[in-house]
């Protein structure tokens, strides 16, 4: 990695402080706006009295998305439409479009390019509305692995086991050297770093957000099979019909699964309002969540959010059954591993070295 | 219709009315509802934020004690077995107590995991008709099935028997033709609802300390231990303060099953330590962090040989005639200690090291929250609760203080 690669953290959480201020001011004039003469806005927001900001009793007893008829999708949707616009002050969109047919959805990412500076993450939950504060949720994990050759030692070569003793030697069976992890292992890894500037010369990078497995082991722990694999191969999840048991999480082999423990904190003004039914439309408390492919995003041809947001160009998104697709090149080109691929989960999200 | 009333109505007089140390115990009891009623209520408001519970280490205290509540519903069996298996009359008579200690167990667990739930709200998503089970893949939905049906199969033989005891109709040798299938099949769902419990953990591969074949038989060797510790201490206290008849044979085979139990237990922990910590590859991270702790992080090291120590402790005590033999005063600390030692096992050892290293290599230790643990003492204490009181009514039934008289049901205090 060369400097210029080396992303000012302290400046882009500065640039970010400047871009909220910013929206704060807007929307606390916008408001102010609204109270002295409220014909637009009002226009823009339909009006909807408190109760509607509530769920409703019919949306309460409403079955499976899925196995929803149209009709009950159709209004379904617009009950969710008319909450959060009402909640959230703005006009928000539900979308429910269908995984287009002849696809298969995977992901690349190339490790040797990643310089951990996590605007995946952010642009992540900008995106997809995850709850700010309480209890904070981020579904990228960005792991920061050390490289691991710092600890070999010439004067560690006689040490080990067994040690030369009065019954004779018989030779080092276990070293001393070498001990700390090297290479691709979460042993070491820190996930919570704090670093003013990245990449950290000591270490390499290795983002983690849900491989969509085609053998998804959270959805056979499911009990009510409110997660499931659409037919584009994204593993999504009705947070209407999720009971909040937790058993996925608990199956996930890649800690990729998040838990709203309390009521999310979703700010107004930086809530995104083109949402998805199975995607980014604002969750409930004791609902599970977790990547999509940005399922609002990718169902229209469009690329996820962190791909977008990559400054270096590591990610790349594709469908998997069209040969000249981005995934498919990389697949075909470069050296491609899976992540924990022991646990035969077979993800569709695979690690490469460009 | 009147018999069933007035069976009711007698038994619940009889069960609500004692001495001192029975209100003093009650109190002690509703003091924990009274304070739990409010942490549940901030619980089911403001969520499952209030627990320890993280993304890291995802199951609660509520879980753990389910998984202790299922021990102890399973082990409940071992007081019916012996009577309908090897026909002992002196334990035969008792069997109704295993059950509602079984009934009242599996209970328990459900509320257990009502209160891990994050929507307890849209339970009925389980419900078949109006929502859907992911059956035959998800292991809680087993998990599900077979805790309802032993909750049942309980209920029913715990109805059966002490009303028509209650209404003088009971013979055990000559059982109403569709309730022995039921009584034997209760016997069997006892040790099934401890194994698909196991499965339920043991499913997650990625959960290595839980994916292992030993676990069902630690969890019934830890069902044998704990269920007849608190089997043993109620039959003691019943003995002592009421005028039902427990021989000292029931004691002493109640004690026997406790002893090699805790053996087998013994062999299951030692087969687990060397079989991951011999290779000690990644498997073993997770034990040897419960052992030894990692980088400062030993919470739970005291914990872990505390409880092994207290355990197998027991093992070695129950080993000497002499305390096996001490009804009133060995015998109940050391059951005391099996009882609690296997309780407190389950949160600090079985479940929350089983957490570290999380996939992604992070060392967590949990801290319960005061909220978490009211609400826990509240689940017990209400357990605690319907324990004593259908105990006390099935006493008054058994020792024929609480019967049903044609004429006059209301004089049942003074027969």
């Amino acid at each position: 990695m060369s400097e210029e690669n080396n992303v000012k953290m302290e400046e882009s959480a500065d640039l970010d402080k400047g871009r909220r201020d910013f929206l704060k001011y807007v929307c606390t004039s916008s408001a102010a706006a609204l109270v002295v003469a409220s014909e637009s806005s009002a226009a823009a927001v339909e009006a909807a009295d408190d109760s509607d900001a509530e769920m409703t009793v019919t949306e309460f007893f409403q079955g499976h998305f899925v196995l929803m008829s149209d009709e009950e999708k159709k209004q379904a949707i617009a009950r969710l439409e008319k909450r959060y616009t009402a909640k959230y002050g703005k006009k928000t969109t539900v979308s429910d479009v269908a995984a287009p047919e002849g696809v298969l959805f995977g992901y690349a990412l190339d490790i040797s390019k990643c310089i951990g500076c996590r605007r995946c993450v952010h642009a992540c939950v900008e995106e997809n509305n995850q709850s700010r504060e309480g209890s904070v949720i981020q579904w990228i994990q960005v792991m920061k692995i050390p490289k691991g050759n710092l600890s070999f030692s010439a004067d560690k070569l006689e040490n080990g086991y067994p040690e030369k003793s009065q019954f004779g030697d018989y030779g080092v069976q276990v070293g001393g050297n070498a001990y700390s992890p090297a290479g691709l292992t979460t042993e070491g890894a820190q996930s919570y770093y704090q670093d003013e500037t990245v990449p950290d010369k000591d270490f390499f990078y290795m983002p983690v957000q849900c491989q969509q497995c085609e053998k998804p082991p959270c959805v056979k722990a499911c009990p009510v099979r409110a997660t499931f694999r659409d037919h584009a191969g994204v593993v999504l999840i009705d947070y209407n019909w999720c009971i909040g048991c937790r058993m996925c999480q608990l199956a996930c082999p890649y800690q990729a699964r998040r838990f709203n423990w309390g009521e999310p904190s979703l700010p107004a003004e930086e809530m995104n309002p083109k949402t998805h039914y199975f995607g980014n439309r604002p969750r409930m408390r004791g609902v599970m969540e977790k990547c999509t492919f940005c399922v609002q995003r990718t169902r229209e041809g469009r690329n996820p959010a962190c791909l977008e947001a990559c400054p270096v160009g590591a990610r790349k998104f594709g469908n998997l059954l069209d040969p000249e697709s981005d995934v498919r090149k990389v697949l075909a080109t470069k050296r491609v591993f899976r992540f924990k691929e022991e646990y035969g989960t077979y993800p569709k999200f695979f690690y490469y070295i460009g | 219709m009147k018999k069933a009333w007035s069976f009711a109505k007698d038994t619940s007089l009889y069960a609500i009315k004692g001495g001192t140390i029975f209100y003093a115990w009650l109190l002690f009891l509703f003091f924990f509802i009274l304070v739990g009623s409010y942490t549940s209520y901030r619980q089911f408001t403001e969520g499952l934020i209030l627990t320890g519970a993280t993304d890291q280490i995802t199951l609660e205290m509520f879980f753990a004690n389910f998984v202790f509540t299922a021990h102890v519903a399973a082990a409940a069996v071992l007081v019916v077995a012996p009577g309908y298996f090897y026909h002992r009359k002196d334990i035969k008579e008792l069997a109704v107590i295993g059950e509602i200690i079984a009934m009242v167990f599996v209970a328990t667990g459900i509320t257990f995991i009502l209160y891990h739930m994050g929507r307890p709200d849209r339970l009925f998503h389980m419900m078949p008709g109006i929502g859907f089970l992911n059956f035959p893949n998800s292991m809680l939905v087993y998990d599900t099935i077979v805790l309802n049906v032993y909750l049942f199969l309980n209920l029913i033989g715990v109805l059966y028997i002490l009303y028509n005891k209650y209404v003088g109709q009971f013979d055990s040798k000559h059982l109403a033709r569709w309730f022995t299938p039921i009584v034997y099949l209760a016997i069997a769902w006892g040790p099934l609802i401890h194994i698909v419990t196991a499965f339920v953990l043991a499913s997650n591969a990625r959960m290595e300390p839980w994916a292992t074949a030993v676990l069902p038989f630690g969890f019934l060797s830890m069902a044998g231990a704990s269920g007849p510790a608190l089997i043993i201490l109620i039959f003691l206290l019943a003995r002592k303060y009421s005028k039902l008849e427990i021989n000292d044979s029931i004691i002493d085979l109640l004690t026997t099953i406790i002893a090699w139990s805790l053996g087998i237990l013994t062999l299951v922990f030692a087969s687990e330590m060397f079989s991951v910590l011999y290779s000690s590859t990644e498997h073993a991270d997770s034990l040897k962090y419960t052992m030894f702790g990692h980088n400062g992080l030993n919470m739970y090291v005291p914990w872990f040989w505390g409880d092994i120590g207290t355990l197998i402790g027991c093992f070695i005590a129950l080993l000497f005639p002499g305390i096996r033999r001490s009804y009133n005063f060995w015998l109940p600390i050391v059951c005391f200690l099996v009882f609690f030692g296997v309780l407190v096992e389950k949160p600090m050892v079985l479940v929350f090291p089983a957490f570290s290293p999380s996939p992604l290599g992070e060392y967590t230790e949990y801290h319960v929250t005061l909220i978490e643990f009211f609400n826990v003492l509240f689940i017990w204490a209400i357990a605690f609760l319907w324990l004593t009181l259908i105990i006390k009514g099935a006493i008054g039934i058994l020792t024929g203080e609480v019967r049903y008289h044609k004429s006059s049901p209301h004089k049942v205090e003074q027969s």
